[in-house]
């Protein structure tokens, strides 16, 4: 799918631009290996910095505990997951770094839980736990929005959204969760 | 502020438990190489696609083309823009913002729909992508399923919640 996608983004912006005489299109082709490589940067440093700080987490038995907090609930959701795995800590992990605002912490939780997640579906193909982990994390649940916030300060009010973003959040982290197991019934 | 007293936690408890602090963090900080190593080229595929359907202006072109009876214009670009591209819908928000106010119907609709929900394609592409995974599946469906969702809930919110509010 994501093929298909790939193909039709590509081939109907340049026809497009050759339509409308776009003579930059050439520039943009040429520079979106720079623009990968900003974010690349950005993300990097962080990765190296929190798998670092996560692996001492890990190996201390912190991360352990962490996720007995969390367990009834992911236990409900990821029920192929064996005990002795690490991959439940780690998405317990990442989930709480993202409700917390922590994007930048929450991202290398995340990885490592996707690797953990492929050790126990040894396959190259994306496992039904690891696309219910996707899914928590794209419905995106942040108890504080810093980004949209940061762009409300002109208001007399600016964090009054705060509460009915987080309801709706909060809905649509559920919404996303039924349409998935939906999905993976369908899908078996 | 958070995240200095969760180091400084992580570290203290690591200390309590006798762990070999630094070379756990050197061991743990190395498995960042080979993620990045997958990363950037799937990266780079995806920002070259959307860099190409964005900024050919193609996607504009067709905005002008779509009005949704009761939804503001200026709301169809950043639903439709946001499981795409982070950045594009920031930009669109901002300037709805800007142009009518941050505490008008449309700004507060937008500012909720972009607050609860996250660039979907990008998270797909950095999670799979990182561990080398080419199948998704179902993955992307349902994430645009939900997206989708969440647009829907953040109307029926913002129409029963505006006028208590402001």
């Amino acid at each position: 799918m994501l093929d298909i996608i790939f193909g039709i983004f590509i081939v109907s912006g340049i026809i497009f631009s050759i339509i409308t005489g776009n003579n930059n299109m050439s520039n943009i082709i040429l520079a979106s290996g720079t623009d990968t490589l900003e974010t690349i940067i950005k993300l990097f440093p962080l990765l190296a910095l929190w798998l670092g700080i996560m692996n001492i987490a890990e190996s201390s038995g912190l991360l352990n505990y962490l996720t007995k907090l969390l367990n009834p609930i992911l236990k409900l959701l990821f029920k192929n997951i064996p005990k002795d795995s690490k991959a439940l800590e780690y998405i317990s992990s990442n989930m709480v770094m993202t409700m917390f605002g922590l994007g930048n912490a929450a991202t290398p939780f995340g990885l490592k839980a996707m690797k953990e997640l492929k050790n126990i579906s040894k396959s190259d193909k994306a496992s039904d736990d690891m696309i219910t982990f996707m899914i928590l994390n794209t419905t995106g649940f942040t108890l504080i929005p810093t980004t949209v916030l940061s762009l409300r300060t002109t208001s007399s009010n600016p964090s009054i959204i705060i509460p009915i973003c987080i309801l709706v959040s909060i809905l649509s982290l559920l919404l996303g969760i039924i349409i998935n197991l939906i999905m993976r019934r369908i899908n078996k | 502020m958070i995240l200095s007293i969760l180091v400084l936690v992580i570290i203290l408890y690591g200390l309590y438990k006798h762990i070999d602090i630094y070379n756990k963090f050197i061991e743990g900080s190395k498995e960042s190489y080979k993620m990045i190593l997958n990363l950037f080229p799937t990266l780079l595929g995806m920002m070259l696609s959307i860099n190409i359907l964005v900024k050919s202006g193609l996607l504009d072109y067709i905005f002008n083309l779509i009005k949704i009876k009761f939804l503001p214009n200026e709301i169809i670009p950043l639903m439709i823009l946001r499981p795409i591209s982070g950045s594009s819908t920031l930009s669109i928000l901002s300037n709805i913002i800007n142009s009518n106010g941050p505490d008008s119907y449309v700004s507060v609709l937008a500012s909720i729909m972009q607050g609860s929900t996250d660039t979907t394609i990008y998270i797909l592409t950095v999670y799979f992508g990182s561990v080398g995974i080419k199948k998704i599946r179902y993955a992307l469906y349902n994430g645009l399923l939900a997206d989708i969702g969440a647009f829907i809930i953040s109307i029926i919110a913002v129409n029963l919640f505006y006028r208590l509010l402001f």
